[in-house]
């Protein structure tokens, strides 16, 4: 019986790696999100140190790009059509800039640019329309990219050399044990199309991978594929947020009794909603969902693989989420200077956040 | 004038998102909407395969169309290739084309949607864009956002962003020429049309702020 329950185990863990991709080996043309910039704003800044300084990958951060319209596109504002060409301007950017390797921050974003490339397969009218509309609008026209990923897919390719160049593994220092750490995919990164995500939607390796060759311990547990609640009009609008944070408080319920040290996610705005909804939570109704008070931290994976490398964590940007991060790296003891958290530019006296209600925080 | 499900026929949303249903309600088990709200994606998808005119009707001017949040789990589980998230894309849009969409409360309410997402990526070529995030609106971002927002300047250019400036980089100032080719993107492909057909759908509707 033993020896079953061994081989189920192990074989269940083993399911993603029927699904794999091609992720380009370098020379990439990046592109942006609008929700990593905002409210995570070093952390694409720290991806293309990575690459370049670590890496020693060749990168492009064209000035040119825009936003790919995805939420307003999903929110139900924009016709496809007008998606579809947005998304050829940023495809004629990459051909301008002589590139053929596509990779971009935002999950949304690569939802919608693989739905579109996708979409002009199937429909090949579609694709004529959208380079007509592009040719008048703009004066442009462009190559499909050869290879079509997101910027985790970048840094799971890459974990190895990561792990080998970093400072510290994810432990707890205190007592030794690999630190529990949940990972949240996304919906759009594998949902649309499970065969364009490691690991397929069911089994996602693309941040667990992270975790695995780093030293840390992946959390399994119920609601693990659950949409963090973003729900892009059920956001946006004020009224309907109880959506957003109803399917947030799912996730955390059901990963409380596991403890977590942390949660990562590769999507900027699960990151976001699974911070901001932890303190709104907390100030609903009172609760927490660690022992100690301080909440789960939420962090990118720029920003984990940054704190690997033995980074500054101030210049990671974490001081900016508003679980605050600061116990956890007191539990990975990494050495940081608390007085540098709350500075600006050259140590400039910003003087500090208000305390929330309830959540803890180390000023 | 062809009937609203030859209207609807022609979306290759619709025609993508919907095969043979056999109406098994896994997309309904799996949907982060249904649990939440008055939104059933298996009876959405049910009703129109139907192609009954009066119920689509009913559907193009009722809130549930506007429930479903995008997540498309749907379209991973369908055991038949449906995709009920697909389908709600179509069904918006012709909710707007026809107007339909001012006789829903959640369909007037696209006003803010276009106001903030649509509105900003004219603007600043971002859909979001932190100089019109605050917590008046935006509550949930606390209180360490409102110090960040309050001190952007200074503690962008410390996390090396190029913070409303020309060039490449975190949150730069997107160039006049790019946001010309977001405007005439917009114009030829219709976006301005609809956008256009929110505000004046919403001329005595809800307010944009609140």
């Amino acid at each position: 019986m033993v020896v079953i329950t061994e081989f189920l185990m192990k074989n269940k863990n083993q399911h993603w790696l029927s699904y794999q991709k091609e992720i380009a080996d370098d020379h990439y043309y990046f592109a942006r999100s609008c929700i990593r910039q905002n409210f995570f704003p070093a952390s694409e800044t720290i991806f293309l140190k990575i690459l370049r300084e670590e890496l020693g990958k060749d990168i492009f951060d064209d000035p040119e790009q825009t936003t790919c319209t995805g939420i307003a596109y999903h929110s139900g504002i924009l016709p496809f059509e007008t998606t579809m060409t947005v998304v050829a301007r940023q495809f004629a950017l990459m051909t301008e800039a002589g590139y053929e390797n596509f990779i971009c921050s935002c999950v949304t974003s690569f939802g919608i640019y693989s739905e579109v490339v996708e979409t002009w397969k199937h429909f090949p009218e579609e694709e004529r329309k959208s380079r007509e509309a592009l040719m008048k609008a703009t004066g442009k026209t462009f190559n499909l990219p050869k290879n079509l990923v997101h910027t985790s897919d970048i840094i799971y390719k890459f974990r190895d050399e990561i792990a080998a160049k970093a400072t510290l593994q994810l432990v707890n220092q205190g007592n030794g044990t690999p630190l529990k750490i949940v990972d949240h995919i996304g919906c759009h990164y594998a949902k649309i199309f499970p065969d364009k995500g490691i690991g397929g939607a069911e089994y996602p390796y693309v941040l667990a991978g992270l975790i695995d060759a780093w030293g840390g311990e992946q959390v399994d547990y119920p609601e693990r594929r659950h949409c963090c609640g973003f729900g892009f009009r059920q956001y946006l609008i004020k009224e309907n947020r109880g959506y957003s944070i109803t399917n947030s408080r799912t996730k955390f319920e059901s990963m409380k009794s596991y403890h977590p040290d942390m949660i990562i996610a590769n999507c900027p705005g699960c990151t976001f909603f699974l911070d901001r909804w932890q303190y709104v939570l907390s100030e609903m109704e009172g609760k927490t969902y660690d022992t100690d008070g301080y909440g789960i931290p939420v962090l990118t994976y720029e920003e984990l693989a940054g704190l690997v490398l033995g980074y500054n964590p101030w210049d990671l940007g974490i001081q900016l989420h508003q679980v605050d991060v600061e116990p956890l790296l007191i539990k990975m003891g990494i050495l940081y200077n608390h007085n540098d958290k709350f500075k600006g530019l050259d140590g400039v006296d910003v003087g500090q956040p208000d305390k929330p209600q309830v959540l803890k925080i180390i000023l | 004038m062809n009937s609203l499900h030859e209207q609807l026929s022609t979306d290759i949303r619709f025609q993508e998102g919907l095969k043979t249903c056999i109406s098994c309600g896994t997309c309904t088990a799996i949907c982060p909407a249904a649990q939440v709200s008055e939104y059933d994606p298996r009876v959405v998808t049910e009703t129109v395969q139907r192609k009954n005119e009066g119920l689509l009707i009913q559907l193009l001017k009722g809130d549930e169309i506007w429930r479903c949040g995008e997540c498309l789990s749907c379209k991973t589980r369908c055991p038949r290739g449906n995709t009920p998230g697909y389908i709600i894309q179509a069904l918006r849009a012709l909710s707007i084309k026809t107007n339909l969409f001012r006789e829903s409360e959640q369909g007037l309410l696209q006003l803010k949607v276009k106001r903030t997402a649509g509105d900003h990526i004219l603007k600043y070529g971002y859909c979001v864009y932190i100089d019109e995030v605050d917590t008046d609106r935006y509550p949930e971002q606390g209180p360490v956002w409102e110090w960040y927002r309050k001190n952007r300047e200074t503690i962008l250019a410390r996390l090396g962003a190029n913070y409303n400036q020309s060039g490449a980089g975190t949150l730069r100032k997107i160039s006049d020429q790019s946001l010309h080719d977001l405007h005439a993107i917009f114009r030829e492909t219709g976006a301005i049309d609809r956008f256009q057909q929110i505000e004046d759908g919403c001329y005595n509707g809800v307010p944009d702020e609140e």
